[in-house]
């Protein structure tokens, strides 16, 4: 897209947060059951929702529940019944839904929930880092991390088509208050074409009194490893889902974005990868400083973090000296430091792949992450840094 | 890109004037980010929003380190933090009040203009105005536009006057 | 006999056909046979509220035990009873007797 035509192009956007994006598609999604229960971030994207549903815009039954434990019982159980649904949280809020989230994988409903990442208690923090998302890693959920408020729209509403398809919850999740609070140039879709992109399926299997089935039924040795097995396949098997609706949705409404995203990695010589829209972007920035200062650097973006995309990652990995992951979660005792450099290891070591690297903390309960600081990065990797965790902006 | 770092206190809407501003730039067909420095909301705690607009997409999110405006809406702030840390040589600060300070300065009497027409000392609105005479960085009529999308009906006719009034006695010191 | 492979299992473990738990006969899990004499039954009803299976089945009719006239009668379906013996337990009148199987 040339500048021109991306002026041209932002003009007709409105100015939202990323939360009141999420507000946005869920109503041109046109949900049918919102369970809401407030949480920083996170609440102000239910609030805009009861706004729409107020002001009739949007037809939904919005369930006002006592914790986020209901709040993810009350949608599985409205998907159970064959309603599209939604619901947000953050935080503590993700943590005390944690057991509910294998059941709505288990159980194969096609939930979408938001998520504005925060940091978790103790000490207490209201701001933003990715603790909670990346303990429902093995939720089995299909999981994005989106990088700008245009893009946490645009997943929302693939995020539907998606969950529908695999019969898998879906999460979007994203920069809590960095995104979640950041007001930016958001174009929203033709509502009647998102119907169009969006049609009503009957689902098999969903409760109906004419049909009547056992949902969470009690499993004996002898069945419940195939059935969890089939949520592992059905997750492997979501990438090719993935990347064919963000194809559509391209085609569509001119916007997609691929599994990974990259910046400069055509002659990358020391590769950053991140997540998220404040680490990615900082690190994409400075991509270009370490660039001008004669490193030949490049970024790599995880928009969809589960199921992980491993081959699409090692491809970009195959011609590097060395890479960084940067992640904004602290994998406790483990030996990687982070969630996100642990499985880039992993994807290495499974696909036959020797390529060092620097696992990079950073951005912890909202620590100032700076364009300068990914730059260090680069220059680390340069000077021959490798194989260790180092713990970013941290007063050591 | 232009760099723009306010600072206020809790309560007088400095984060909502820096939205203001990055709708008003979207409304013109830039790219904008406004986001605050944010806490728990506390009414009087020192408080930082920052904007950025460009006529290209905006993929940096950092604090604004090294502002090409700084906005002040309360003089006390000088006393405890220090406003214009990292302000680019040919900066610009837009203050409530006059006040001497060694880079270019506009300023306004915001306080007594919104005490005057809305009857309380919230400067938010005020300070768009001295920002899109100071700066341009905005059109007037964009501005009350935008204004219109955060309030409306008799809120809005009061605070898009004292946009009006701010905007015509901004002064260079 | 050969359970069925993970791509034969409907996802979700889900059960699509309603009422298959009659197939799965656990009468033949007992040792203990619950018989009741149905002389020193008052028809209170409580094996029948109690029993975990509800195998306890009760039949409607003219029914004369020792010149008393009573509409009910309760049996047991042995093919689902495991015999865990809470209805012997809990009978007031033990009139449900817990036996060794045949």
């Amino acid at each position: 897209m040339t500048a021109a035509a991306a002026i041209q192009k932002a003009k007709a956007a409105l100015a939202l947060t990323s939360n009141y994006a999420v507000a946005y598609a869920v109503k041109a999604a046109d949900v049918d059951v919102v369970a809401v229960y407030p949480i920083t971030p996170q609440t102000t994207i239910v609030e805009k929702i009861a706004e729409f549903v107020d002001d009739g815009e949007l037809n939904a039954d919005l369930i006002h529940v006592e914790s986020e434990h209901s709040a993810m019982s009350a949608v599985v159980g409205a998907a159970a019944a064959g309603a599209r649904v939604f619901t947000a949280t953050s935080s503590q809020g993700l943590e005390l839904m944690h057991e509910v989230l294998h059941i709505a994988s288990g159980l194969r409903l096609p939930v979408v929930m938001a998520v504005p990442a925060r940091a978790i208690s103790a000490p207490i923090s209201i701001h933003g880092d990715y603790s909670d998302v990346m303990n429902t890693r093995d939720t089995g959920w299909i999981t994005y991390i989106a990088s700008s408020a245009q893009e946490v729209y645009d997943t929302v509403i693939q995020a539907y088509k998606v969950a529908e398809t695999t019969l898998l919850p879906v999460m979007v999740s994203y920069d809590g208050f960095l995104m979640s609070h950041t007001t930016e140039p958001v174009e929203l879709n033709d509502e009647e074409a998102v119907k169009r992109f969006l049609p009503r399926r009957e689902r098999p299997n969903v409760l109906r009194p004419e049909k009547p089935i056992t949902m969470g039924a009690f499993a004996m040795p002898d069945w419940y490893y195939e059935i969890k097995y089939q949520v592992q396949e059905a997750l492997a098997s979501s990438l090719k889902t993935i990347e064919e609706v963000d194809a559509e949705y391209g085609k569509a409404f001119g916007r997609s974005y691929g599994i990974i995203q990259t910046y400069r990695m055509e002659d990358a010589d020391y590769a950053v990868i991140a997540y998220g829209g404040a680490a990615f972007g900082n690190a994409r920035e400075a991509v270009d400083v370490a660039r001008e200062r004669g490193i030949r650097a490049g970024a790599i973006r995880l928009r969809v973090w589960r199921p992980f995309p491993a081959d699409r990652l090692l491809k970009q990995l195959a011609g590097v000296k060395a890479f960084a992951v940067i992640d904004r979660a602290i994998a406790f005792g483990s030996p990687g430091g982070g969630p996100a450099f642990i499985d880039v290891a992993t994807a290495l070591y499974m696909g036959g792949m020797d390529v060092p690297g620097l696992s990079v903390i950073h951005g912890i309960g909202q620590r100032s992450m700076y364009v300068e600081d990914f730059v260090k990065v680069f220059e680390m990797l340069k000077d021959g840094e490798r194989n260790k965790v180092v713990y970013m902006g941290l007063r050591l | 890109m232009i760099e723009i770092r306010f600072h206020g206190r809790g309560g007088q809407g400095m984060v909502t004037a820096s939205q203001v501003l990055a709708t008003a730039a979207i409304m013109e067909g830039k790219y904008a980010q406004a986001f605050p420095e944010f806490g728990p909301e506390r009414r009087g705690a020192p408080v930082k929003a920052y904007l950025r607009i460009d006529d290209r997409p905006i993929y940096k999110r950092e604090p604004v380190v090294e502002p090409d405006v700084v906005v002040v809406g309360d003089q006390s702030l000088f006393v405890s933090e220090n406003p214009l840390e990292g302000i680019k040589g040919n900066g610009i600060l837009v203050v409530n009040g006059a006040y001497k300070a060694p880079v270019k300065t506009y300023y306004v009497d915001a306080t007594s203009l919104a005490l005057k027409l809305l009857g309380k000392a919230i400067v938010n609105t005020a300070m768009i105005g001295a920002v899109v005479k100071a700066t341009g960085v905005v059109g007037l009529e964009t501005a009350l536009a935008a204004l219109n999308k955060y309030f409306s009906g008799k809120i809005y006719e009061l605070n898009a006057q004292l946009v009006k009034v701010a905007f015509d006695q901004t002064k260079e010191l | 006999m050969s359970l069925p492979k993970v791509h034969e299992i409907p996802i979700g473990g889900i059960i699509t056909e309603p009422g298959s738990s009659r197939r799965n006969l656990t009468g033949g899990w007992r040792s203990l046979k619950p018989i009741i004499h149905d002389d020193r039954c008052i028809r209170c009803r409580i094996c029948w509220m109690y029993c975990p299976e509800g195998t306890i089945k009760e039949t409607k009719g003219e029914f004369v035990v020792k010149g008393r006239k009573y509409q009910y009668k309760y049996e047991i379906d042995y093919n689902y009873c495991k015999g865990c013996g809470i209805c012997a337990h809990e009978c007031p009148t033990k009139a449900i007797e817990m036996v060794p199987e045949a």
